[in-house]
């Protein structure tokens, strides 16, 4: 008699690691044809509608109706690569080697225009102008390179109410004494310069003096221009309301009083000479209503323009990223069905008898979906923004120069825009479980705050602040390629690029969003029967 | 035909969704209409401001909760299974459709109605603080004023397009998230895109195509000349959005497998 073994079926141990859990959700992820055809496509309508973006964007400046459109212009480059606006009144000397200029400022002055370029026509080219001096109006002394647009320079001035300032190179900005400058409180002011150094100083009696500030301008020829400036950036003001706005502005004009000039080291030239350095695209007055006069050591210059970054640039990269709405909407589908999926067809039972542990399914889907969807984004963005950027150049559009950091921060701050809003699709699935209704909650949470904010007039500019800083909408910020300058007065609104928050400062706010949908989705998807 | 509306009535009025998402699509319109209303800053030397246009701001908003309540009374039935019992009790498909669509559409075009009367008077009375009044030359905000009794039916008008578009996008796509993806990113993109496209051309086909766009110009009161669209073919251009989704819709119904 034999006796029969039982059969014992090989028993493996199941795993049921973080890891397998990973793989479990990428299998389903990727044996999902429509989720796959649906993140490829996610990319496609990303880099297909920044192509059509920058090809349809014409920048042109046509002389007659049907001539030939010519390329609109850029503006100059500074020495750290930036766009600038460089156009103002400059009395100046050549300077050979070190030196120094010392002046006394007794009054700016100004004159505005509320209703557009004046006529100049009718007499005086500042007929009709209003007095007046603007907030950033500057006169002073100034040490340059050349008088060559975007060359390095330094400069110590009297501003209209930002008090004495030291700017350098465009970007650099110091302030010295505060205060408005009068016959009765002049400033002094002197720049000394030594091998590439220009250290400037302020004083308000001409006996103690403040060193403001030095700058480091490498480079510098051994003569360098030197003199008397003035220039009064264009006067605006924007009023957006609700259905509608208005704008009005004009060019300026500021008037300087220096006295007591006196320079230090070689000053070759016996006389000063006068300069209008005019940009190209700027709101400056015409030639003729800026000037100098002098009487004796008495120096009385008039100027118009802005010596400063460039502030109203079109945003070329923002405008490649047009389709990010597109794809961010596909994505969000895609999110929300990654879980409502498995709901409509009971699979949840399966995937949650599998693993117990619900909040690690919720994390390892989260995982999955923000890897694969930041994978696409990271293609999409790096392939649409140049692409995007060389159409919008042969249409005519020049491209603001983008360090490399700014670019990468766009490139990968996108895709982890899509990847977080994916997630954030996810969280809220598993919250609602329905998905037409997680889809709008998502889309309206952050394309529709977006919409409103930007598309000019729908809201109130106080609004559209707002709306970029608490709802996911601010995740967007991520794509801001302009620097807000505070020596520059814009308009800094959403619609022209500027975010109410750093970029990666908004990001976070769309992350904080995604972070407490999904505590409280895992919350609830332990709480309920599923 | 009856009896197949009456049939959608019934399961209309019986899901437990429904109603509510009705009555927040009606709150929510009226109240970012008043919040808009009660938001206008107008320096002293007045702007140029559309008093019925602000006070209908909410259907903006209003008309993404009436896309989710169109959309789920197609693709609801297909996830459930729904379908095919209501497939097999009206064999003629149009049919089915054409009874959703009705019933959709009447049910959105009365909660629209009540929206839209309760924002123009909430306009009416929150702009009239701010000085938006007749008296000081604008619009006056009353529907006894022509303009403004356009804008307010072509609204509700509006909303019931609205949803006969989304109805016929989930009877081709079926699915309710990719549905509603899809009603959302027509709507939304077009106005977008138009706003970074700059080339005149583009930008107005833009303007001219766009199913929100072109159906808001109906809320237009003012500055009527300055809109690519006189108001009316506005509303014409997402109605022929709306047609062209139901005809698919319709199409792939009568000749797919459900």
């Amino acid at each position: 008699m034999t006796t029969l073994a039982p059969y014992r079926p090989e028993l493996h141990t199941g795993r049921d690691g973080f890891a397998q859990l990973l793989r479990a959700e990428w299998t389903k992820f990727r044996t999902v044809r429509g989720w796959v055809i649906g993140m490829t496509a996610a990319l496609l309508v990303i880099v297909g509608i920044g192509a059509l973006t920058g090809a349809n964007s014409e920048c042109g400046i046509q002389n007659s109706p049907n001539g030939p459109s010519l390329a609109c212009p850029a503006p100059p480059t500074g020495p750290g690569g930036e766009w600038v606006t460089d156009s103002f009144y400059f009395v100046r000397q050549p300077l050979a080697g070190n030196g120094s200029i010392t002046v006394r400022v007794t009054s700016l002055t100004g004159l505005y225009s509320t209703h557009g370029l004046t006529a100049g026509g009718a007499g005086s080219p500042t007929a009709g102008m209003t007095p007046g001096v603007q907030p950033w109006s500057k006169a002073g002394i100034i040490i340059k390179a050349s008088t060559r647009s975007g060359s390095a320079y330094a400069a110590m001035m009297v501003t209209g109410s930002h008090g004495v300032r030291m700017q350098w190179d465009f970007t650099h900005d110091v302030a010295g004494l505060g205060g408005k400058v009068s016959a009765a409180s002049p400033r002094w002011l002197r720049l000394t310069r030594n091998g590439d150094t220009i250290t400037g100083y302020d004083s308000a009696d001409g006996a103690r003096w403040t060193r403001v500030g030095a700058a480091t301008l490498t480079g510098l020829p051994s003569t360098t221009q030197a003199g008397l400036f003035a220039a009064s950036p264009g006067y605006s003001v924007n009023t957006t309301s609700l259905g509608g706005g208005s704008s009005k502005g004009g060019p300026t004009l500021a008037t300087g009083t220096f006295e007591q000039v006196s320079r230090q080291g070689a000053w070759p030239a016996a006389r000063w000479t006068g300069q209008d350095l005019q940009g190209t695209m700027d709101l400056a007055l015409s030639a003729s209503a800026q000037g100098f006069t002098q009487a004796g050591n008495r120096l009385t210059v008039s100027g118009s323009g802005d010596i400063a970054p460039a502030t109203d640039n079109a945003d070329s990269v923002k405008k490649t990223l047009a389709g990010t709405f597109a794809g961010l909407i596909t994505v969000v589908v895609i999110g929300v069905m990654f879980i409502t999926a498995e709901y409509r067809r009971g699979m949840i039972r399966t995937t949650l008898t599998a693993s117990p542990r619900r909040g690690r399914v919720l994390a390892a889907k989260a995982v999955v979906l923000g890897a694969v969807t930041f994978a696409a984004g990271l293609v999409a963005a790096a392939i649409v923004i140049p692409v995007g950027e060389r159409l919008l150049h042969a249409s005519g559009n020049p491209i603001p120069p983008v360090p490399v950091l700014t670019w990468l921060q766009v490139v990968i701050g996108t895709a982890a825009l899509l990847a977080v809003s994916a997630v954030l699709g996810l969280a809220v699935g598993t919250l609602l479980r329905r998905s037409a209704g997680a889809v709008t909650a998502v889309i309206g949470a952050i394309v529709l705050p977006y919409l409103l904010a930007t598309v000019p007039g729908i809201l109130p500019v106080g609004a559209e602040q707002w709306l970029l800083r608490v709802t996911p909408a601010a995740g967007f910020a991520v794509q801001q390629t302009l620097t807000q300058y505070p020596q520059v007065q814009t308009v800094y609104t959403p619609g022209t690029g500027y975010f109410p928050l750093a970029p990666w400062a908004g990001f976070a706010v769309l992350c904080a969003w995604a972070a407490a949908a999904l505590v409280l989705a895992l919350f609830l998807l332990r709480r309920r029967d599923a | 035909m009856t009896d197949a509306v009456h049939a959608e009535w019934t399961k209309v009025r019986t899901l437990p969704g429904t109603g509510w998402l009705l009555l927040a699509a009606a709150a929510l319109t009226v109240a970012v209409g008043a919040a808009a209303a009660n938001a206008v800053t107008c320096p002293a030397g007045g702007c140029q401001l559309d008093p019925a246009k602000v006070s209908l701001t909410g259907v903006d908003l209003g008309q993404a909760i009436v896309a989710i309540v169109a959309v789920t009374v197609v693709s609801g039935e297909y996830s459930t299974g729904m379908i095919r019992l209501t497939l097999a009790a009206t064999p003629r498909r149009w049919r089915v459709l054409a009874a959703k669509a009705a019933v959709v559409s009447a049910v959105t075009l009365a909660t629209g109605a009540v929206a839209v009367l309760a924002s123009v008077l909430a306009g009416g009375l929150l702009l009239g603080r701010h000085g938006i009044t007749a008296a000081h030359g604008y619009e006056a905000l009353s529907l006894g004023n022509g303009p403004v009794l356009r804008a307010a039916a072509g609204s509700a008008l509006y909303l019931a397009l609205i949803a006969l578009f989304s109805v016929g996008v989930a009877a081709v796509v079926r699915d309710s998230a990719v549905a509603i993806g899809v009603v959302l990113a027509l709507l939304f993109l077009f106005p977008i895109l138009s706003s970074v496209i700059t080339s005149p051309g583009w930008h107005r086909h833009l303007e001219q195509f766009s199913p929100m766009t072109a159906g808001l110009y109906i809320q237009a009161t003012t500055n009527l000349r300055s809109l690519p669209l006189t108001p009316w073919q506005g509303l014409g251009v997402l109605a022929a959005w709306a047609a062209g989704a139901m005809l698919a819709g319709a199409l792939l119904l009568r000749f797919r497998d459900a």
